[in-house]
């Protein structure tokens, strides 16, 4: 089963309703709860993301019965130091997204240590592509 | 303990009418950072923050937190009470901070007020 969905940057009223419909998804396809729960932070962070920090951007989840893959590519500024953007804290997020609560440099983060695979490639000046996959039952546990 | 009763002990504002009170609250968790909060609360808490805007709704549907609470007197949006309503999520206010709200939510849950 393949879904689509796009997102715009600054669009913070619509980040989250593809998290949103995924989730529904695979409720309705009986996948437990904790694999659900890693798919959903992983895509909300990459929504925001892209809310936050990029122009446009388009989603694509693939569920089967081995995992659950999504890719959440935009176009926008890129990534310059994917290293440096992966630590826990760092962020350029403005001032006027910290003050809704975001850019607290722990969306990627999140997205590491919930899924299985994380794959990041990013242009700068031109965009940025994460490739996220979430294996299907799996105990993971999220907690540090 | 379900919402309605919690929200009758520590004497809550509630925006949402009736929506959701027979959840059961499990646990809390306090903080204003989205992130922190999508990544580290427990699914079954109560979410304590001064954050009001139509995100905060999204997270606690996405995590399975049943309630939030705004703390410092902030009136939720009626956009934000529309969603909570259809998200199933209590939104509930006081007038106290975090630190106090928390330490009344913690007392109640552990059987100590
Ligand atoms: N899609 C993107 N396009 C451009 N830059 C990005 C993108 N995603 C992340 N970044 C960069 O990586 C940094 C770290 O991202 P991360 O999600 O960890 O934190 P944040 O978004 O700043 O804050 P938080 O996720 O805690 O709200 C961002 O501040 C930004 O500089
Ligand atoms: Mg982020």
């Amino acid at each position: 089963m393949t879904l689509n969905y796009s997102i715009s940057g600054g669009d913070f009223a619509s980040a989250g309703n593809a998290s949103s419909a995924v989730k529904s998804i695979l409720k309705q396809l009986n996948i437990d709860n904790g694999t659900i729960k890693r798919v959903v932070i992983s895509l909300y962070e990459a929504e925001v993301n892209v809310a936050a920090h990029a122009d446009n951007g388009t989603i694509t989840v693939d569920i089967d019965n081995v995992s659950v893959k999504m890719v959440i590519c935009d176009s926008g500024p890129g990534i310059p130091d994917i290293e440096l953007a992966m630590k826990e804290g760092f962020s350029t997020a403005s001032a006027e997204v910290r003050e809704m609560g975001f850019g607290a440099g722990m969306g990627l983060p999140n997205i590491k240590r919930n899924c299985d695979l994380l794959n990041i490639k990013s242009i700068p000046g031109e965009g940025t592509e994460l490739n996220i996959e979430i294996l299907l039952n799996q105990a993971k546990p999220t907690e540090r | 303990m379900t919402i309605a009763e919690l929200t009758k002990k520590a004497e809550l504002t509630s925006y949402t009418g009736t929506t959701g009170i027979k959840k059961v609250v499990t646990g809390g968790y306090i903080s204003d950072l989205l992130s922190d909060v999508m990544g580290r609360a427990t699914q079954g808490d109560i979410w304590i923050t001064m954050q009001s805007h139509l995100n905060i709704i999204a997270i606690a549907s996405l995590r399975d937190l049943p309630a939030i609470i705004i703390v410092n007197g902030t009136k939720p949006s009626e956009e934000m009470i529309e969603k909570a309503i259809n998200e199933e999520i209590a939104l509930l206010g006081t007038e106290k901070g975090a630190f106090e709200t928390g330490g009344m939510i913690w007392n109640i849950l552990n059987g100590n007020s």
